[in-house]
């Protein structure tokens, strides 16, 4: 149904279920408002929204009123609403005074200032000076946590924060408390807030009552460009604007991505930040009497252009860690591929994860934006709250519209959203892929069954045989349903994971696997920034580090390779969905570190195998013609379900050992992270705050 | 002037038994089958012909409100009642809670199967404890004789809750009591939806006050036409008045609608303090309501039409008396206090507007204040009124506009004053 209205002279037909405030921006009025924010629920209260309608004595907050709602007129002709007269003007100004009676107008040495909605609208709203003279109203400090800082008194009491906390983050820890003027926004008992998305909360403070703290007083908005990238923080590949001020990366924010991330990004994604300026590999280093000495890029690439012509391919072997992009492992493949090295493997995790079992079977094949539409979830061996917290925010937006059952196998762990518990390992699975487990018929019953597979499933010995039992019962529950809802989801937890898995960095035919590998089945190893995986048995093995942060693959290696981080040029990650971004470079990374794939394209040239590309383009172009997927820029191709059915033909047996998690320290995993100071600063808090509350059980 | 016979509550001040026995006694649950027997559609319509009003203040009638429930909805309909009677002035619901329980628990039985609603929740102001209790009594008195709950001798099974507040006067805004009542904030709620819609726990709803329910099952006995008979055109029935203030003796009395308010004053109460000319003003319908000076009581009906027409209005009918011993300032100011410290805070303009008032009158008791601040405090007052939530906003506005609108004169005259003592102090 739709609804005929007179907007400012204009008449326009809008949806019923339309609200006021879109009705008037669609003839293209601009109604100010603080309160209102799309993806939170309304709550109506900042009043700036008002509007006037013929026919009502009061103006209307256009908010919080469907233009179904609106009174039909005797007549039955359109109503009449006005955006421009003197009544909403004097509203207007009405309001923006009251708001700013008890602001205390401290812009100048605010951070929100320069982005501050209030300053924008009194600006254009308000009028020029105020009529109050009393005192105003200041409030006590509030600490909720080291990644908000607040200043309360700025408050305008919206409840933008606590809509988003206790609605999209599942976290019930702010609120307001006390009435009238007292009124105050805080956390329980001042606890800090116990959510993986808290400093979202920051993007939506309409004024500067909550912004980040590890950044205060650090720069002001219009000093700073904006570059638009992608974060390699999970393998959700949330889409984010790295804010630099001369080279130097001052903040990472949220961009809108109605497919990805919406708008929200995790703790982790917006505060590694500090973590791009410490620990830098910034110049070559050789082992020298076993210790690093620098050296220049001539003495380090010769070194190991030479070993690596003076060893013998099948003892060569190179691993691709979490934030590798797709450009630098594509060369790398390609130059040692030209040396006849089959010994290469990106799944650092011990992933058991196979490319030629086709590319439905590694990927979040419903997509996230498919989440939404699925009435069943079954988590197997995840924690998509620690995993991927903006998925798991999507799972908890799903579950708030209701009709949503959600299963879980493998670690108990709080998900904002109920969740039964089925099992803690394989033997549930087998249950369920029989059909004997109860939780199979609910799956069966559902019009769109997700099931969702995490590393702490796949990346065991039995890896293989797991993930064929999950496609066995997802391919069971949705026989007969709907052929193009392929519900068979991986959840990866490393940003470069899937790119990997598209390149086919893994073992040819008679290759090692990572776990060979490290057990000493190489004498050259080539890490291209893995981290994360026990390099203590190595023993003699010549390790070259490519990498942009002194950590663990660092501390091991013969050679270090300074490399640069994914704000520091342009790459291409696939996410967790099979779909492809490129990052763009928001600055040059530290001295003499350069961009990865030009490292190993200067490598190949020493190593007499040179690479048949001199640009990033040109490369490009010759990994698009290997892997064509990875040209097709954020799309999600759709898979069909019946390409499962290869993985679920696969036998193997099951062990019974349960499902181990796949992060233990959601703050701490991978060498950017552990780099930030920030990010240890939450870790130790987290950990403090779990051995409380465990206590206090 | 009310005849005895006429009245409605018959033991308005605890001189006879309150139980159940007391009250059949008087005429409660007389009869009360055969309304019900007769359905659901005629008691609406008795009520409606009767003209009652609702009487909590807003007036809007009471019929037509039930009537606005739907008649087929899958999801229960509530009737949730309003004891939470906290505007200054204003106490005649505690009279009915302690003295007359089972007129309301009998006209909750009626309103309930008229909405067909099989729950009601009454909710009780937190610091009427007695009366919660003697409510609570009746109530468990009509259990235990089976004339409501499950299977009862009426033929509507019917469950009655008492629940309270916590001393919260905005609690006592219908949205805000039903987010109370679901163990939220009492915070109002956006409207549309209204409560006959989307109310108690997402189904229809219909909050009534007190009295309004209370003088239901007696308008059925006696019939519509005695109500609508009784006091003015459009302003039907007998009402509860609540005098307090300067009077010779302060009561809660039972009386026609559109009883003079001299007559009011001088027949019941015993006249004004020191005599009529020594009337400076009343507020004739709780502290919410404009004030009305002297001259304009001398002649006006208490109903809602005639105070409406003054700019100010019935309200709960608790008429707050002032003499000329009274800082009018002063007065007003301890209303915006109230008002301000009962503000929710959800929104901005009362939130905000309402310490603004209270600091400004605050300074203009004293006249510590500049003339060119009464035109801004009533500037202040109109900005807060009509944009907020809830009423609560107007509520705060309308006092400090009656202030401003018949005594402006006394505010100029204590800022003069307070200019001419400091100016001399000054020059001292």
């Amino acid at each position: 149904m739709t609804k005929k209205l007179i907007i400012d002279g204009t008449p326009v037909e809008v949806e019923d279920s339309t609200t006021l405030m879109h009705a008037c921006e669609a003839v293209g009025a601009e109604i100010p408002r603080f309160c209102y924010h799309e993806r939170l629920s309304i709550a109506g209260n900042c009043r700036m929204c008002l509007v006037e309608v013929q026919g009502s004595p009061k103006p209307v907050a256009s908010c919080a009123m469907l233009v179904s709602d609106l009174p039909p007129n005797r007549d039955g002709s359109p109503k009449v609403v006005n955006t421009n007269t003197p009544l909403v003007k004097k509203a207007r100004e009405g309001v923006m005074e009251f708001l700013l009676i008890n602001h205390p107008l401290d812009c100048p040495i605010c951070d929100q200032g320069g982005e501050c909605d209030l300053q924008d609208q009194a600006m254009a709203f308000g009028i020029g000076g105020s009529r109050y003279h009393e005192n105003k109203r200041a409030v006590e400090e509030k600490h909720i946590g080291p990644l908000i800082k607040t200043m309360m008194t700025r408050c305008i009491h919206c409840t933008r924060c606590v809509r988003y906390m206790t609605e999209v983050a599942g976290v019930e820890e702010l609120g307001l408390i006390s009435r009238g003027e007292d009124a105050e926004i805080t956390t329980y008992l001042e606890n800090g807030i116990m959510s993986e998305m808290s400093a979202n909360v920051v993007d939506l403070c309409p004024v500067g009552a909550l912004t980040h703290r590890p950044w205060a007083f650090n720069a002001r908005p219009w000093e700073m460009t904006g570059t638009e990238s992608i974060d390699a923080m999970d393998a959700v590949g949330s889409a984010i604007r790295v804010d630099t001020r001369g080279g130097a990366v001052m903040r990472i924010l949220p961009r809108n991505n109605d497919a990805v991330n919406e708008e929200w990004i995790s703790d982790k994604t917006r505060h590694v930040a500090d973590g791009l300026k410490t620990q830098r590999l910034d110049t070559p280093y050789i082992r020298k009497d076993g210790r690093l000495q620098p050296a220049t890029w001539d003495e380090a690439l010769g070194l190991v252009a030479e070993k690596l012509k003076a060893t013998a391919p099948d003892r060569i072997g190179a691993i691709a860690g979490d934030l590798a992009g797709a450009e630098e492992m594509f060369a790398l493949k390609d130059l040692l591929t030209r040396r006849d090295v089959k010994n290469l493997d990106c799944r650092q995790a011990g992933d058991k994860l196979d490319p030629k079992l086709g590319r439905g079977s590694y990927l979040f094949n419903s997509s996230i934006d498919g989440i939404e539409q699925a009435d069943v979830i079954l988590i197997i061996g995840s924690n998509p709250r620690i995993e991927a917290p903006v998925l798991n925010a999507r799972i908890r937006k799903r579950w708030r519209t209701g009709n949503l059952k959600v299963g879980l196998v493998g670690v108990k762990a709080p998900l904002t959203y109920p969740a039964e518990y089925l099992g803690a390992g394989p033997d549930t699975l087998v249950h369920l892929a029989s059909g004997e487990h109860p939780f199979a018929a609910t799956l069966k019953a559902a019009k769109n069954p997700l099931v969702i597979v995490g590393q702490g499933a796949f990346a065991r010995a039995d890896g293989l045989a797991v993930l064929s039992a999950a496609a066995r019962l997802l391919l069971a529950a949705s026989a007969g349903k709907d052929a193009n809802w392929n519900g068979f989801n991986i959840l990866h937890t490393a940003a470069a994971r899937v790119a990997g898995l598209d390149l086919s960095f893994v073992p040819a035919a008679g290759g090692k696997d990572v776990a060979a590998m490290l057990a000493g089945g190489v004498d050259f190893l080539y890490l291209l920034g893995a981290d994360e995986c026990d390099l203590s048995r190595l023993g003699s093995a010549f390790v070259v580090y490519q990498g942009s942060h002194g950590d663990r693959g660092a501390e091991r290696a013969d050679v270090i390779l300074p490399g640069a981080a994914y704000t520091e040029k342009s790459a291409t990650y696939v996410n967790t969905e099979g779909r492809a971004q490129q990052t763009m470079k928001a600055g040059f990374a530290p001295g003499n570190a350069k961009e990865d794939w030009t490292i190993i394209r200067a490598l190949s040239e020493r190593a007499g195998s040179k690479l048949p590309y001199d640009t990033l383009p040109a490369l490009r172009a010759a990994m698009y013609k290997s892997v064509p997927q990875l040209a097709a820029l954020d799309s999600v191709e759709t898979r069909a379900v019946s390409g499962l059915e290869t993985l679920a033909k696969l036998s193997g047996a099951t062990s019974s050992e349960a499902f181990a998690p796949a992060i233990t320290d959601f703050y701490l995993t991978n060498a950017i992270a552990r780099a930030s100071a920030v990010m240890a600063g939450m870790s130790q808090l987290r950990a403090a705050q779990t051995q409380k509350m465990s206590a206090a059980e | 002037m009310l005849e005895d016979r006429d009245r409605i509550f018959r033991n308005l001040y605890g001189f006879h038994d309150a139980s159940l026995k007391g009250a059949i006694r008087r005429g409660a649950w007389d009869g009360t089958k055969l309304f019900i027997d007769r359905g659901h559609d005629f008691i609406i319509d008795e009520v409606k012909k009767s003209g009652l009003r609702g009487r909590g203040g807003a007036g809007f009638p009471t019929g037509l409100k039930w009537s606005f429930m739907p008649k087929a909805d899958p999801r229960p309909s509530y009737l949730v009642i309003n004891a939470d009677e906290s505007e200054p002035g204003s106490c005649k619901d505690r009279e009915i809670l302690r003295h007359d329980p089972h007129l309301l628990v009998e006209g909750a039985l009626v309103a309930a199967f008229a909405m067909r609603a099989h729950t009601s929740y009454i909710y009780v102001r937190g610091e009427y404890i007695r009366e919660r209790e003697a409510l609570q009594r009746a109530v468990d008195e009509a259990y235990a004789a089976k004339l409501i709950g499950k299977n009862n001798v009426h033929g509507w099974d019917f469950d009655l809750y008492v629940v309270h507040g916590a001393g919260a006067y905005i609690c006592g805004e219908e949205t805000a009591m039903l987010e109370s009542i679901e163990g939220k904030k009492g915070q109002p709620r956006l409207k549309p939806p209204f409560p006959a819609n989307v109310g108690l726990w997402g189904a229809p709803t219909t909050i009534n006050n007190v009295e309004s329910i209370a003088v239901v099952p007696e308008i059925l006995r006696r019939g519509a036409l005695w109500f609508a008979d009784l006091g003015l055109p459009n302003n039907t029935g007998t009402k509860l008045f609540q005098i307090s203030g300067h009077v010779e003796k302060p009561c809660v009395v039972e009386e026609e609608m559109g009883i003079p308010m001299r007559e009011l004053l001088d027949k019941h109460c015993g006249g004004v303090r020191g005599g009529w000319d020594n009337l400076l003003a009343v507020i004739p319908g709780g502290s919410s309501v404009r004030c009305i000076t002297a001259e304009q009581a001398a002649d006006v009906t208490m109903d809602f039409d005639a105070l409406g027409k003054l700019g100010s209005g019935l309200g709960t009918a608790a008429v707050i008396v002032m003499d000329k011993s009274t800082d009018i300032i002063g007065a007003i100011r301890r209303i915006a206090y109230f008002y301000k410290h009962e503000s929710c805070g959800q929104c901005t303009p009362c939130r905000e507007g309402t310490g603004w008032m209270w600091r400004v009158l605050e300074r203009m008791e004293r006249g510590q204040a500049e003339k060119s601040e009464i035109d801004m405090l009533l500037d202040v007052t109109k900005q807060v009124e009509g944009h907020t939530i809830c009423a609560l906003g107007d509520a705060a506005a309308w006092p400090v506009q009656g202030l401003i609108k018949n005594f402006r004169p006394v505010i100029e005259a204590r800022i003069d004053d307070y200019k001419k003592t400091h100016a001399r102090q000054a020059a001292e």
